[in-house]
């Protein structure tokens, strides 16, 4: 296929969609699934089938990707020819036909709710990177194409060489999605001027942290994107081999890639000569099998190339010996989701949002404690506040914010007095959290946060690979601390071994999950001390979470004189 | 081959092109603990007992795995780092049972003289004390998980230099584990050449030669490289 026939059939799409009546978007993504939209999709299926034998009714029911109101689904959109949409929330199979009978009617449907165009929800997002989530069905490269996916990849090969496409990228200012924030044009030119005959790149899309989904959705609802973005990026760094590395936990990400993968490859707009230029490119699909720490960059190629997922110790980093000792790009699928609108639009464009340092936008997994949480696409320098109480609309049941858990296990909590902070790169971490790859949790006043320290800390244990002693034991040492600190059975000087031990565990771990698995611990240490101390000296959990039901361990040489109190009393 | 200078704690000192850190540091007759780390076999960066600071590394990094360069500048004692190697050291006596006075290898281990060297005298974190087991079923040799600290000495030596691949890792985190063949009982292991290696380079007593008794199991990991100059220098003397 050329750029002309790419055109071609994209605007071919774009007609056969205008002529339609009605179309009707039902988000079909993992949440919208568990709550029911296959259910759903099969009444309307049922009830469209009855009218056409009567009517002939031009009309379709588009099976998208997530919308991101993921509480509230499963969320169906309907659509008129004169462009005019309604969203439907908690859609039942029941409820179905009403509505559409009501939409083919153009009266409006009555017990049934619906959610107003104008929702915060909605209206303070920025949507880059989803633009396309929810509109289209990822199982279909049609739609996609009338979309206008691999238009940039067309440009990018036929107008630009490949020292511009890096420009382009660097005058961005794209960092990097995954957490780390390096910024992204650099590391395309290092590995671009990496000597090497053979060269690979690679997307992470190892989503792991408690309450992300960002990654799993971009590539549930918009797969071609994310090929789009790497076909790109191979062609910067002079790359013909690509992976994408899905989780295990991911099965219907793999199979969405899988379909992609084989409907790019079958227009010719991956394999052998892209898009009729002199680039070749070929993706291929690698799913893991359920490590975290199979995320950490050295360890998912270790992985790739079919060995232990382990990390190995950086210098030298991948753009200098990757894969198999050849130069490799390695990037977050979100960050390769961001790259062909930036190709498309210019970098100027795109640096023209977000703040300074941190351009561009950033998906969120809103969780917790909050009334609308989903799925949310916001510009760099927003402020926590509006996340949680405008576009999240604040806490449900009247309940008061305590503090949001930014960046998984390596992240930490933000308390309320820092709800004004903007949210980029470097803010989040002067905070003593970190962006991470995008989970967002809302916490109120019920929850305890040694507790949640010690629910992160029994993560990153159970994850630790075991490859270096202070991750391996270190964990488990700081895990069983804080259960004495919950359980009531800690003495002051646990504290004290507690801090000196995340400091230990932070310096001197081998790899990422290592160095920031103390996190939760010291950053809830910084801001909520105090429960820390209730907990230990009062024996109290101010969240009213905790039952302290054992007895302090008494141990060290220190604790002699205590031990014989004890002693006395008996 | 071409020479580079680096700055050792404060002196100008010289190294070769391609050396590793480590080797460069003990050339200059500098004492630096590592117990994951065998001359002969590939590097790993798993104990953490060779941790380095270097001048514009906001980390501390392993000796054995950075390579030396020329203008670095290299600590490697100071009050923060000696304290840490301690604490590393704790941690990996709390993880098993290292319960010296019934070991075989009691006096003859290098973790308890590690121990020794760097004054760590007592362990502040909780001892797991887990319940690993024995597999003796093997007719040479036997291996007493309780004592393995997982430097993977074994696992490097049976599938770098004999070539057998016969140990590997099962589990991951604290769970980890040396196995024979897929866990299968040494005993039966079809791959094991029964050449010894393993036995002789481990640092503890977590593997040991049938029938010895408390103290009795001496090792000399030195053969190693005696066995590698043959191979590749065809130097055979001792």
């Amino acid at each position: 296929m050329n750029p002309t026939e790419l055109h071609e059939r994209a605007e071919q799409e774009r007609r056969r969609q205008r002529n339609l009546r009605l179309r009707l978007f039902l988000c079909y993504s993992t949440p919208c699934l568990s709550a029911g939209a296959d259910r759903v999709k099969a009444v309307l299926d049922e009830e469209i089938a009855a009218c056409n034998t009567d009517a002939q009714i031009d009309l379709e029911v588009v099976e998208t990707g997530c919308m991101g109101l993921c509480s509230r689904g499963p969320l169906l959109r309907i659509v008129q020819a004169d462009g005019s949409e309604k969203i439907f929330e908690n859609v039942t199979p029941e409820s179905a036909p009403s509505i559409l009978d009501a939409c083919l009617s153009n009266t409006e449907p009555t017990k049934v709710a619906q959610l107003s165009p104008d929702l915060a929800f909605f209206t303070q997002q920025t949507r880059i990177a989803l633009e396309n989530n929810g509109w289209i069905d990822p199982e279909k490269i049609e739609h996609s194409l009338a979309r206008g996916a691999y238009g940039a990849l067309a440009q990018a090969l036929h107008d630009m060489t490949p020292e511009e496409v890096c420009n382009e990228i660097t005058r961005s200012g794209l960092r990097g999605r995954g957490g780390g924030g390096y910024p992204t044009g650099v590391k395309w030119e290092l590995v671009r001027k990496a000597p090497g005959e053979r060269k690979f790149v690679v997307a992470n899309g190892d989503e792991g942290d408690p309450g992300a989904y960002m990654d799993r959705s971009l590539m549930e609802s918009d797969p071609h994107r994310v090929l789009e973005g790497m076909a790109i990026a191979g062609y910067a760094v002079g790359a013909e081999q690509g992976y994408i590395y899905v989780r295990g936990e991911y099965p219907l990400v793999a199979a969405r890639l899988a379909k992609a993968i084989k409907a790019a490859e079958k227009s010719g707009l991956l394999g052998s000569r892209v898009l009729d230029s002199g680039f070749n490119f070929r993706i291929d699909l690698r799913v893991g099998g359920g490590a975290f720490v199979c995320g950490e960059e050295t360890a998912l190629m270790t992985s790739i190339m079919g060995r232990r997922g382990q990390p190995v110790p950086r210098p030298p980093y991948p753009a200098q010996s990757g894969l198999w000792g050849c130069p490799t790009l390695i990037n977050n699928v979100e960050t390769f989701a961001n790259i062909a609108p930036i190709v498309k639009n210019g970098a100027a464009w795109y640096a023209g949002f977000g703040t300074e340092k941190s351009k561009g936008t950033k998906v969120f997994a809103l969780c917790g404690e909050v009334v609308n949480s989903g799925l949310i696409e916001v510009e760099m320098g927003i402020s926590l506040r509006r996340i949680v109480f405008d576009i999240g609309g604040g806490l449900p049941d009247g309940g008061r914010f305590k503090a949001a858990q930014t960046g998984g296990p390596s992240g930490g909590c933000i308390p309320a007095e820092h709800l004004d902070t903007p949210v980029d790169y470097e803010s989040l971490k002067d905070l003593g959290s970190m962006m991470g790859s995008g989970g967002l949790i809302v916490m109120n006043e019920t929850s305890c946060m040694p507790d949640v320290a010690k629910f992160f800390m029994e993560f990153c244990m159970d994850e630790s690979c075991g490859k270096c002693v202070p991750c391996r034991a270190g964990t488990v040492e700081m895990h069983r601390l804080l259960t004495r600190i919950t359980d009531g059975s800690a003495v002051p000087e646990d504290l004290q071994t507690l801090e000196e031990l995340c400091r230990l565990v932070q310096e001197t771990s081998l790899c990422g999950l290592g160095m920031t698995a103390p996190n939760p611990v010291l950053n809830t240490l910084l801001y909520f001390r105090n429960e820390y101390l209730a907990h230990v000296d009062e024996r109290n959990c101010p969240a009213g979470n905790c039952t302290l039901d054992r007895i302090p361990l008494y141990k060290l040489p220190e604790h002699v004189d205590r031990l014989a109190i004890l002693k006395e009393r008996s | 081959m071409s020479v580079i200078t680096l700055t050792l704690n404060g002196e100008l000192v010289s190294a070769r092109t391609g050396q590793s850190l480590l080797e460069a540091i003990r050339d200059q007759g500098v004492k630096l603990p590592t117990l994951c780390h065998l001359d002969g076999l590939s590097t790993r960066g798993g104990c953490r007992l060779c941790l380095v600071e270097i001048g514009g590394s906001p980390r501390l990094l392993p000796a054995c795995t950075t390579e030396a360069v020329e203008g670095m500048v290299v600590v490697t004692h100071n009050d923060k780092i000696n304290h840490y190697r301690k604490l590393i050291l704790e941690l990996t006596f709390a993880e098993r049972n290292h319960t010296c006075a019934v070991c075989v290898s009691n006096e003859h281990c290098e973790l308890q003289a590690l121990a020794a060297e760097l004054g760590m005298d007592h362990v502040r974190y909780d001892y797991l004390d887990p319940d690993l087991g024995m597999d003796t079923s093997h007719e040479k040799f036997g291996v007493d998980h309780n004592r393995c600290i997982l430097c993977l000495r074994c696992v490097r030596v049976c599938d770098e230099v004999e070539g057998a691949h016969t140990w590997d890792v099962r589990g991951r985190g604290i769970l980890s584990q040396v196995i024979t063949d897929l866990n299968r009982p040494w005993g039966e292991s079809e791959t094991c050449t029964e050449c010894g290696k393993c036995v002789e380079i481990c640092p503890t007593g977590a593997l040991f030669d049938q029938g010895a008794s408390v103290g009795e199991m001496k090792k000399d990991a030195r053969f190693l490289r005696r066995i590698l100059d043959g191979r590749e220098k065809r130097q055979w003397q001792r």
